[in-house]
């Protein structure tokens, strides 16, 4: 095998050896069209960006970023081959449970395992096409943020904490992607998978 | 005020109004001179040079001489605006305009009356109040204004009698009729003629509120032979075709006739020529019908019956000097209102809270003004019946919206503006929040409606959105339990939408899709939307599912996605196989095979709406053929033994459907669905399958073998016992079964020993035609015991039988008939129990006239046990029998033959009744009765001949009629059937 670690990606994804070696042929190739610097070998935020809106039709840039993040497991702000194979593991083979802890991961950026109000009102503020006044869509947000956090703030802290999420997502499954879409849409996936295993 | 519309009816009150106001400065002058507390004014195109004497013309004013006593002038025309303030200089200016008609023609005219009918009418009003010395002109002019109104009421009522009026009620009947003469065949005026909408709303109409603001009542779909559907419009004027490509399009296409026979004459003519005279007559009499009852009124109190016309032409007036012209407006039901306006409001993305309700348009003042003077003679009218139905105001269950709305309804309200303007995050999220109202609640239910949440959610079903669609689909799913709803989605299109998903990868949005459709397809327009969009296909390839992935090699969690999916697709097909098209649909597109697989699995929830649709589809032909053929009885009858109730009816009423069938009734028996059928009877809680249970006994028990088994099960007693206390459907299916079973001489001494005798005598006396039907045969099959025979009569059933020979039902006279005849025949003093009955010898020898078969038959079967009877034989004699029977002679029945036969032979027995038939004519038929296939017409025939040979003429007759091969063949039947 052309990479030594490709076992041990083997060994913690779901994928087959042959679709493991085609992602990472397919990452070489997104690298160098990329044209990254070489000491830091991978894709960065801008390029992964890019490949998340062609490949994967996402649009919302902020959504992309917390994407990033999500995938880019040791904060070294560039997507390396193993967070690579298993990012697109999880968003494309992904169990239920994985991609619940996924989302979750995307929707709480601050890192101290909740997801906020604030962090809602963020993630939402763009969501309502523009009203009358500023103010209207404003309070039309603020909302949509009492909603969720009434839906989901099981334990009434005012913050979503992973226990919330999951049972609120496990009751209903649209809740899933609740704050924006982070995960590549029923079709796209089924397109990719057939990408993954077979013109790469 | 503005322009009235011109009309023929609003250009003769014009002119009328013009004459009166020419004439009024000759014939009234005193009165011409009155000054009006206000002017009237108006804007008229008059030049000033037409005024010449009398007048001070300037280039742009002029002034009249004649001024008031503060010395104004009573006519100040100043370009182009005109004032005037006595009549007789409104008289003057009208014959300058005459003069000068080039240049003040209708439009001034009619701007100047208009005017003028107002501005009198508030005369009128302040001449009541005024106490002045002038008063007594003021009167005059007043009188002379209200004589006016009243000439022109009158007149206007001339006219309006002329114009045509359509109503709701008249086009029902119109339609009832023409319904009734429809159908394939020679004889049928046109082949088919249905509305466009099942929904009648409470006014009679069927077109939807906003097109019943034009008039509009309802639409129709006529299929005349040979030539292409047509879509008719009916409307208060008129009827016109408004067709394009079957779909209705409002759009006249053709000239208003006055009604639907008059349309069809001159507008396919050729085709509806064949319409024959019994049709014309019929049409005659509902025309005439309705006059009918007014003339009647009109000759027991005429001046009322006038009154209560000139109060209804008046209130026309109103409306006539409102807006609308001609006739009178039919008011919309706001049912579905909102929807209209939401309709009209989707662009503007903000929508106020409130709910915009117009009311009905009220005319300007002049309407009640009229009304004023109308009052009067309203108080004379005590109560004049409203026959003007479409007054009434249907129950709007729409919530006003200033009432106390509940909270949800503005938290819903705003929800729905979330979907309206947000992405596809906040869409998901007002969906999820949504669904946790109680969507059960028809509170919410309407209330997603009123603000325009069903648009919006139907819309949700077009993007490409997964999650949306999901999102929309429950809700939808849940709201189209309300009635009122489903109609609402398939108003808005959504059915076309929701069939297209069924194509869907997507197995969830796919469940969720038919789940929907089979809540909202439960009318038939919904059911033939859904065909027509290819939806029945589609649900059908749905079944297939659990097919493909029953093979090996998928994970068990697919199994479950894939049965889901099936079940959902049967539960859709249960809601439409109620249309008979769609039943065929549903075979067409290979169903019976997939629902005959998808009964061998054990999931109830499957198996409830895969039974459901078999059922249902059962009452078709091909069907009963095709579930013998695909062994379906077999686990049909397996299910029968299944803990759901449902489930177990579904079952019976499945069996109920195929049983007619004998192969089917043995196959239930032979895989052992009887057991079970009469096991089920001793729960009769559940009345449903109550009915479904012993509607399929009945069936079953029609083979003798069946009726044996349930005797062993011990059903005879349960079945008994069922006779009383049971709801209808129940009683018809139990009468029945016991009506089969008692075919069985076990049975019937079963029947009377377990009590079953008084209750069924006692249901003799019901209204339910099947009840009656089942009843008498059941009754019939017990009389054929004397013993039971004995307590018929004590019961004083025969008497009871014999009055229900006069029950409109030819069906339930037929059967009386029938069971009358073991009753002659068993009862013990058969002669004297038949003369006890008042003028009912007469009645049954009257029934002869009857057109229907099969009552002939019956009662020629019962004269023939009457004639048993010497004296009673001589009664029927001199009420006419002989001619009667002999009439009948000629028909291809071979069931009334034989009985007719039976009947000759029987009467030949008194007087010179043998003669007699020979008179009349009955011996050449009868000779030709020996031709028929049928071995009963022969036996009875020969008998009959035998009879009547004994009279030399006949003898004639029949040998001149009978070749001799027939009179050879003859000689056998007499020897062969003269014995017995």
């Amino acid at each position: 095998p052309p990479f030594p670690k490709i076992k041990k990606i083997i060994r913690e994804n779901t994928f087959t050896v042959l679709e493991v070696e085609c992602l990472i042929r397919l990452f070489h190739s997104l690298v160098e069209r990329a044209n990254v610097r070489l000491n830091n070998f991978g894709l960065d935020r801008n390029a992964f960006r890019a490949i998340l809106h062609s490949v994967f039709g996402m649009t919302d840039d902020m959504l992309m970023n917390r994407v990033f993040f999500a995938f880019d497991k040791d904060n070294d702000n560039c997507i390396n081959a193993k967070e690579w194979v298993k990012g697109l593991s999880v968003f494309l083979r992904g169990t239920f449970e994985e991609k619940l802890k996924f989302c979750f991961e995307v929707y709480y950026l601050n890192g101290d395992g909740y997801i906020s109000q604030e962090e809602i009102f963020d993630m939402l503020k763009n969501s309502l096409h523009q009203q009358s006044s500023e103010e209207e869509t404003d309070e039309g947000i603020r909302e949509l943020v009492d909603i969720t956090l009434k839906k989901m703030d099981y334990d009434n802290d005012g913050k979503i904490s992973f226990a919330d999420f999951e049972k609120a997502v496990k009751e209903d499954k649209l809740l899933l992607e609740v704050f924006g879409p982070c995960l590549p849409e029923a079709k796209v996936e089924c397109q990719q998978l057939k990408l993954v295993k077979g013109t790469f | 005020t503005r322009t009235l519309e011109i009309t023929p009816l609003n250009e003769v009150i014009l002119k009328e109004i013009a004459m009166f106001v020419e004439s009024f400065i000759y014939k009234h002058p005193q009165e011409a001179k009155y000054v009006f507390v206000e002017p009237l004014e108006w804007k008229t195109n008059l030049d000033p040079s037409a005024f010449e004497s009398g007048y001070i013309v300037s280039e742009t004013t002029v002034k009249s001489e004649e001024v008031d006593k503060d010395g104004q002038p009573l006519l100040f025309l100043s370009v182009p605006h005109i004032k005037i303030r006595s009549l007789g200089q409104l008289s003057r200016l009208l014959l300058i305009a005459k003069d000068r008609k080039s240049c003040n023609k209708n439009p001034g005219l009619d701007y100047n009356t208009v005017k003028e009918d107002t501005s009198t009418v508030n005369i009128l009003d302040k001449i009541t109040k005024d106490e002045d010395p002038e008063s007594e002109i003021k009167m005059k002019v007043g009188m002379l204004l209200k004589q006016l109104d009243l000439y022109l009421l009158n007149h206007s009522l001339k006219r309006i009698s002329l114009q045509i009026c359509l109503n709701p009620t008249t086009v029902k009947n119109h339609i009832e009729l023409l319904k009734h003469f429809s159908g394939k065949g020679e004889q049928t005026v046109l082949e088919s003629i249905d509305y466009t909408s099942d929904y009648e709303f409470s006014n009679g109409c069927r077109a939807p509120p906003w097109r019943q603001i034009h008039g509009e009542i309802c639409y129709v779909l006529v299929k005349p032979h040979d030539v292409e559907t047509l879509c008719v419009t009916c409307s208060t004027e008129g009827v016109f075709l408004n067709e394009d490509e079957g779909e209705i399009n409002y759009e006249r296409k053709s000239e208003i006739y006055k009604d639907l026979v008059t349309f069809f004459k001159r507008k396919i003519g050729k085709i509806f020529r064949k319409y024959d005279i019994r049709f014309t007559e019929e049409w005659k009499k509902e025309n005439e019908e309705p006059k009918e009852v007014p003339k009647k009124e009109e000759a027991d109190a005429l001046p009322k019956a006038f009154l209560a016309s000139s109060k209804n032409i008046l209130e026309k007036n109103q409306i006539n000097f409102g807006k609308i012209q001609m006739t009178k407006r039919l008011e919309p039901t706001l049912n579905w209102k909102a929807t209209v306006d939401f309709k009209k409001n989707t662009q503007e993305k903000k929508h106020g809270g409130r709910l915009g309700r117009s009311g009905p348009p009220v005319s300007p003042g002049r309407a009640q003004l009229v009304r004023k003077s109308a009052e009067k003679i309203e108080e004379i009218l005590s109560d004049s019946s409203s026959e003007n139905e479409e007054d009434e105001e249907p129950p709007d269950r729409r919530q006003e919206a200033n009432a106390d709305l509940p909270s949800e309804y503005w938290q819903i309200q705003k929800l729905v503006k979330y979907l309206k303007g947000g992405n596809q995050t906040a869409t998901v999220i007002a969906l999820r929040s949504m669904k946790d109202f109680n969507l059960a609640q028809e509170t919410c239910q309407l209330a997603i409606r009123d603000v325009g949440g069903l648009e919006v959610l139907i819309n949700l079903l077009d993007t490409d959105e997964v999650k949306c669609k999901i999102g929309s689909l429950k809700i939808l799913k849940e709201i189209s339990h309300n009635p009122q709803i489903r109609r609402n989605i398939v108003d808005l299109g959504g059915l076309p939408v929701m069939v297209n998903i069924l194509d869907s990868p997507h197995k969830s949005l796919k469940c969720l899709a038919a789940e929907t459709i089979a809540n909202v397809a439960k009318f038939r327009r919904a059911r033939r939307a859904v065909r027509h969009h290819g939806g029945i296909t589609k649900l059908v390839a749905l079944l297939d599912c659990a097919q493909s992935s029953a093979k090996p090699a998928q994970s068990s969690l697919y199994d479950a996605r894939d049965v889901e999916v099936a079940r959902c697709g049967a539960l859709a097909l249960w809601s439409c196989s109620k249309s008979n098209a769609n039943k065929e649909a549903i075979r067409q597109a290979g169903g019976i095979p997939l629902l005959a697989h998808l009964l061998k699995t054990s999931h109830e929830n499957m198996l409830i709406p895969v039974v459901g649709t078999l059922q249902e589809c059962a009452s078709e032909e091909n069907y009963r053929a095709a579930i013998k053929a695909e062994r379906i009885i077999e686990n049909l009858v397996k299910n029968l033994n299944s803990e759901n109730e449902q489930l177990q009816e579904q079952c019976a009423m499945a069996i109920y459907q195929c049983a007619e069938d004998k192969e089917t009734r043995d196959l239930v028996r032979l895989h052992g669905g009887l057991k079970p059928l009469a096991s089920l009877l001793n729960n009769t809680d559940n009345k449903e399958r109550l009915a479904a249970v012993t509607g399929a006994i009945w069936k079953c028990s029609i083979s003798k073998e069946n009726a044996t088994k349930f005797r062993e099960y011990e059903a005879i007693e349960t079945l008994v016992g069922l006779l009383t206390d049971q709801p209808e459907e129940v009683l018809v299916n139990v009468v029945g079964a016991l009506g089969e079973c008692c075919q069985e001489y076990e049975n019937r001494v079963l029947v009377r020993k377990c009590g079953g005798l008084q209750p069924l005598v006692n249901l003799l006396v019901g209204i339910n035609q099947t009840l009656l039907v089942n009843v008498t045969k059941a009754v019939g099959a017990c009389a054929v015991e004397p013993e039971s025979m004995m307590i018929i009569d004590r019961l004083d059933g025969v008497r009871l039988l014999w009055s229900l020979l006069k029950n409109p039902h030819p069906d339930v006279k037929a059967s009386a008939a029938w069971a009358l005849c073991p009753c002659i025949q068993n009862a013990k003093d058969a002669g004297e129990m038949v003369r006890c009955f008042v003028g009912g010898l007469e009645f049954i020898v009257n029934l002869l006239k009857s057109d229907n078969k099969e009552v002939l038959a019956s009662v020629c079967a019962a004269i023939t046990n009457i004639a048993k009877d010497q004296e009673n034989l001589a009664a029927i004699t001199d009420l006419g029998v002989v001619p009667l029977l002999s009439k009948l002679a000629n028909t291809n029945n071979d069931k009334l033959r034989r009985h007719l036969a039976e009947a000759i032979s029987r009467c030949c027995m008194w007087g010179r009744n043998r003669v007699a038939f020979g008179e009349y004519k009955a011996v050449a038929p009868l000779v030709r009765y020996l031709k028929s296939n049928d071995a009963n017409v022969h036996r009875a025939t020969a008998q009959a001949l035998y009879q009547l040979s004994e009279d030399a003429d006949n003898c004639i007759t029949i040998h001149e009629n009978g070749a001799v091969k027939t009179t050879a063949s003859l000689k056998r039947e007499f020897l062969g059937y003269s014995k017995f």
